[in-house]
């Protein structure tokens, strides 16, 4: 069975922004953030040529990802026409994702890095990224009241954060039917970004690595539909 | 060949049985049946045959006859000189594990009886390893196994030795494995057994099929794309005492609409206590659950009332199958794991709750009552709902006449050719050309064309895309003679890891514990069986829901098992989906929709059904044979369509997806639909009659045929059922393999999604392999396209319209059907924007 809403007959499309201290951040659909204060587009995890990397242990996954992702941070960048462009870290699959590339794609990497400040900061699986695809590259950075980093801290938060790394995604439960999609995960102190990559797969926010993350275990998801972002509250959540 | 079922004197005359089967018949009181005479001349004489007999008419016995008079003869004479066999004279494969370790209990018996020397063993995928390995190199006389230990055996690189004594392979419930998967690859597997041992006769068991030459043709070697279809030997078995069928009376009144039967359970109870064994069958593991809990419910004479799913702890149903073999029980509630021909006590009555869905299933499960052939076999079918009662009279009908509506086998099957190439490189290099003309010999890929043998190559290879960037990542390579050969071992090791092709939904034990506990104590409580994931992913802890025979309450997850306490509610809260897993079969569609369009038949009906049709013919029309009705009527605020195609649910919830997005474009603001086996209505907020009436919408048009196009490729885009089925073919094809439970410590939490792959690969390359064997899929699988394609042909320029003031009598089922369905993938984004309103507007209300 489907439904929608009665009062419209169309589906509900209001991407709220989310409050993190003092600053108002726009999640985009495609899982990119926007900050309209300092016009800078953040990105998480794109995790290029992952599907090459699996390549090499026999698993022939289609070798389209790196272009796929790039495609769509293309266009959230020409949405958005940004100044300057940050990605969190995990940018590359891997130490040898650079020597994996094809170079249609590092061509679309340099493009990118040329019309825009490109920031990368390292991540767990990319420690040293390449440094021929233009850019700089930080292992944090600063934006007004803003950290951000790869890995989100635990505990108490000193400043309000953004990081990627862990991949959320939230499950919610109607009408007998699971539904689990990409999220923005954020408890006002710290804002945990979804992958941004077309292969990267997910870990639930209701799972153990998030309590650190969460300490009050009290938060807002906005999850990633088809046509809208969706606002959550992680008491509605499921496992 | 003699195709009619003859007398013994009329007998052509009779081979005889060599000696000690000749006394083993007499002292059993027994004469050898004329079709197992016939089929031991074919098979002596070193032709393959297929032999369909019904239940009870000594099929099996038939089956192994050619192989113990051979080997008794070979025993007595000694080794023959300079053929010393390693591996098995006798290969029998059949569909299910329990139904080997059955079967050769079964043959044990004439083996010890006529003290014969002949060793029978089984071989499934719960044989130890230490006796597996044993097996390969000292192999018994018999061995009795399952399509996917015969793949992984031909992987092996002594497959060729293994299999070449080989003399016989018998094929039982032929007509059971041929239509899926698995019959496409043992369909492989049996070109390549006959490379290996090209003497070899083929035997196939079968129940009766529609179209027996389909099989026939099955078991022998093709000549390709060109030549007729060869055909194996065809016995015919004497057709059993009609079977005696009745449709429940009850004095309740039959619903409306709903699967539970649960208005005919006392009627079920009395009717238990006059037969001495029943068996009743019901199409879902929840409806047995809730049966069975019925039963109980009102057992005052406590009759002795087991219950047997394939989810339940294998112990369990263990005992409660030897339970029946001894006679101790007077009713099973069971699902189709007693399906086949297992064969296990004294039943003397068959019931089916709800309506059987396929005259030839229902005629399958009619055979389990009453082994003894000579006698007619009893069967009681118990509708749930008044199509039901239509649906049941078309069954009873098409049994008694002996229509059978059996599905053909699968061919060309692109991802399990994918996975027995890789198998067969695991046996060792090969030549392309020799193994393409190899598997065009076998019947399921006689039509193969070389391209796209060539495009499975490849993709077994590098993955088969366009783009070329896995070359030296290539599983098999091509050695300087062009052979194509395993790149690594350890591929081989992948394969048999992730060999055949049942991709099972994941499953999580359930495991009892104490009430509010959410970690097991020590080694913890008694499992109870497997659940879906699915299903516990939509349980919170605190809900109760049915299992086991009892009521649990949900506690929690711990890594891989569902924790659960007893409950004593009375209801379980959470009900499960009841509908039937079959969808109805064309064959019943038609019979049903020819029996709504002859008022003379319904007298044959109960008073209530008689009467609700002719309400209908009343206060709207029932359609004639090939016409389609539909109806649109307010009610609330919504305006409704129904419409009646008889085409199951699978492909009436594909025909509502596809409307729902042509009402949209026709700015008719379609809200929701909802599909029964029978009818499917939509709602929305414009006045559908009156756009009908003022031209501005066009019936003929809403169900144009080109609806199968475009809307039908966009909607595939996003559809859930079709990426389950992508990702099924992707395990099958090897693409991705199969998780394990425990394999993955977090499983659960970081899964690889085969979406992703998906969405990635229609975008880059939308004919790839994979795309293609889903697709092929989705036309007869969880999407029944093929079905809705012949549904709109059928009824273009046939469809019958009435605007109607109100609800009809014959929508009221499917009406009745709103609010309680299960929300399928279409529908996610609605759901998300009404879990964020509706679960806001909550927060709201308790902050």
């Amino acid at each position: 069975m489907l439904e929608r809403s009665e009062e419209t007959g169309a589906l509900q499309a209001d991407a709220e922004t989310i409050t993190l201290g003092n600053t108002s951040l726009v999640p985009d659909l495609s899982g990119a953030l926007w900050l309209p204060e300092t016009a800078t587009l953040l990105v998480a995890d794109l995790h290029f040529e992952k599907g090459s990397s699996f390549a090499a242990r026999g698993v022939h996954l289609p070798p389209y990802d790196t272009g796929s992702t790039l495609a769509m941070l293309e266009q959230a960048a020409a949405r958005y026409q940004p100044r300057q462009i940050v990605s969190l870290g995990d940018s590359f699959h891997d130490d040898s994702s650079r020597a994996r590339m094809s170079e249609r794609d590092v061509a679309r990497i340099r493009a990118l890095t040329g019309a825009t400040q490109f920031i990368w900061i390292t991540g767990n699986h990319d420690t040293a990224p390449p440094d021929d695809l233009g850019g700089t590259i930080a292992g944090q950075l600063t934006l007004g009241e803003l950290t951000l980093q790869h890995e989100p801290s635990g505990g108490l938060a000193f400043s309000p954060e953004v990081s990627g790394h862990l991949h959320p995604v939230a499950a919610v439960s109607r009408r007998g039917r699971r539904l689990r999609r990409r999220c923005f995960a954020c408890d006002g102190a710290r804002l945990v970004m979804p992958a941004f990559g077309a292969y990267t797969g997910g870990l639930n926010v209701m799972s153990e690595a998030f309590y650190p993350v969460f300490p009050s275990g009290k938060f807002w998801v906005w999850m990633l539909g088809r046509d809208a972002v969706y606002k959550i509250h992680s008491r509605h959540l499921r496992a | 060949m003699r195709h009619d079922p003859l007398p013994m004197a009329d007998l052509f005359d009779p081979p005889s049985l060599p000696e000690p089967f000749q006394d083993w018949f007499k002292a059993r009181g027994w004469a050898p049946r004329t079709h197992q005479l016939e089929l031991w001349a074919h098979a002596k004489a070193g032709r393959s045959a297929l032999l369909i007999a019904p239940t009870g008419g000594g099929k099996t016995l038939a089956g192994f006859l050619p192989s113990l008079i051979e080997l008794a003869e070979e025993k007595k004479a000694g080794t023959k000189p300079g053929a010393p066999r390693r591996g098995p004279h006798t290969l029998y494969i059949s569909p299910l594990k329990a139904l080997a370790v059955d079967v050769a209990r079964n043959v044990e018996t004439p083996i010890s009886e006529m003290d014969l020397p002949i060793r029978v063993e089984t071989r499934t995928g719960d044989t130890p390893q230490s006796k597996r390995s044993r097996q390969k190199h000292n192999a018994p006389d018999i061995l009795m196994t399952t399509p996917e230990q015969i793949s992984l055996l031909l992987a092996y690189g002594d497959a060729e030795h293994f299999f070449a004594g080989v003399r016989f392979v018998i094929f039982d419930e032929l007509h059971a494995l041929s239509p899926s998967k698995r019959g496409a690859l043992l369909s492989l597997c049996l070109a390549r057994i006959m490379r290996h041992a090209p003497e070899a006769v083929r035997i196939g068991l079968s129940a009766t099929v529609a179209e027996p030459d389909r099989l026939r043709g099955w078991l022998m070697p093709q000549s390709g794309t060109t030549g007729d279809l060869v055909l194996a030997e065809f016995v015919l078995g004497q057709p059993g005492s009609k079977p005696e069928i009745s449709i429940l009376e009850s004095d309740e009144r039959i619903p409306w609409s709903g699967h539970t039967t649960r208005y005919a359970m006392s009627d079920v109870y009395r009717t238990i206590g006059q037969h001495k064994m029943v068996l009743i069958f019901v199409n879902t593991r929840s409806q047995a659950e809730l049966t069975f809990q019925g039963l109980w419910a009102i057992n005052d004479d406590d009759l002795p009332i087991a219950l047997h799913h394939g989810s339940l702890d294998r112990t369990q149903r263990r005992k409660v199958e030897s339970a029946m073999a001894a006679g101790k029980l007077r009713a099973v509630v069971c699902t189709s794991t007693l399906d086949l021909g297992i064969d296990w006590g004294d039943v003397d009555l068959v019931i089916t709750l709800g309506a059987p869905k396929g005259a030839s299933r229902l005629m399958q499960r009619i055979g389990r009552a009453n082994h003894r052939f000579d006698e007619p076999s009893t069967a009681l079918l118990v509708p749930s709902n008044r199509f039901e009662v239509l649906e049941c009279e078309a069954a009873k009908e098409a049994a008694e006449g002996n229509h059978q509506d059996t599905e053909p086998p699968a061919v060309l099957k692109l991802d399990v050719l994918a996975q027995h190439i890789l198998g067969m490189a695991c046996a060792g290099p090969f030549a392309a050309d020799a193994l393409y003309e190899e598997i065009c010999s076998a019947y399921a890929y006689r039509t193969l064309s070389r391209a796209q043998f060539d495009r499975a190559l490849q993709f077994v290879s590098t993955g088969g895309y366009a783009l070329k960037t896995y070359e030296r990542y290539a599983k098999l390579k091509q050695t300087t003679e062009g052979l194509w050969r395993l790149s690594h071992p350890r591929f081989a090791q992948q394969y048999r890891m992730n060999v055949g092709t049942i991709v099972e939904a994941a499953m999580l034990k359930v495991r009892l514990v104490a009430r509010g506990r959410r970690k097991p104590l020590g080694r913890g409580g008694k499992i109870l069986g497997e659940i879906e994931e699915s299903f516990i992913d939509q349980l919170a802890p605190g809900d109760t829901f049915l299992f086991a025979g009892q009521i649990l309450r949900f506690e929690g997850l711990n890594e891989l098992t569902a924790l659960a306490s007893r409950s004593n509610a009375e209801d379980p809260q959470i009900p499960a989906y009841m509908g039937g897993k079959f969808p109805l079969s064309t064959y019943l569609a038609d019979r049903v929709r020819a029996m709504l369009a002859t008022p003379d038949q319904w007298r044959r009906l109960p008073t209530q059904v008689g009467e609700w049709l002719t309400m209908q013919q009343i206060k709207s029309v029932l359609p004639k044979r090939d016409q389609m009705l539909v109806e649109t009527f307010p009610r609330g605020h919504k305006h409704y369509l129904v419409c009646y195609p008889f085409e199951g649910r699978l492909a009436h919830q594909t025909l509502g997806m596809l409307l729902t997005r042509r009402l949209e474009r026709l700015r008719a603001r379609p809200l929701g639909f909802v599909a029964s086996e029978y009818a499917m209505a939509i709602w929305g907020l414009r006045d559908l009659s009156l756009m009908i009436e003022s031209g501005k919408l066009s019936l003929a048009q809403l169900f144009e045929e080109d609806m199968l196009g475009d809307d039908l490729d966009a909607w595939l885009a996003e559809s859930s059922l079709m990426k389950r089925t992508f990702k099924n073919c992707a395990i099958i094809a090897g693409l991705i393999e199969r998780r394990y439970p425990g394999q993955e410590k977090s499983g659960r939490q970081v899964t690889f999604s085969s979406d992703l792959i998906y969405d990635v690969l229609r975008e880059h390359e939308p004919d790839h392999l994979l795309l293609q064997a889903a697709w092929d899929d989705a036309a007869t699988g969880l999407l029944d396209i093929r079905r809705l394609g012949g549904l709109l042909s059928r009824v273009r320029g046939k469809i019958v319209h009435r605007s109607l003031d109100q609800v009809s009598p014959l929508a009221v089922p499917v009406m009745l059907e709103i609010g309680k369905e299960p929300v399928y993938g279409e529908a996610d984004e609605s759901l998300l924007a009404e879990a964020e309103a509706m679960l806001a507007g909550e927060a709201m209300a308790r902050a």
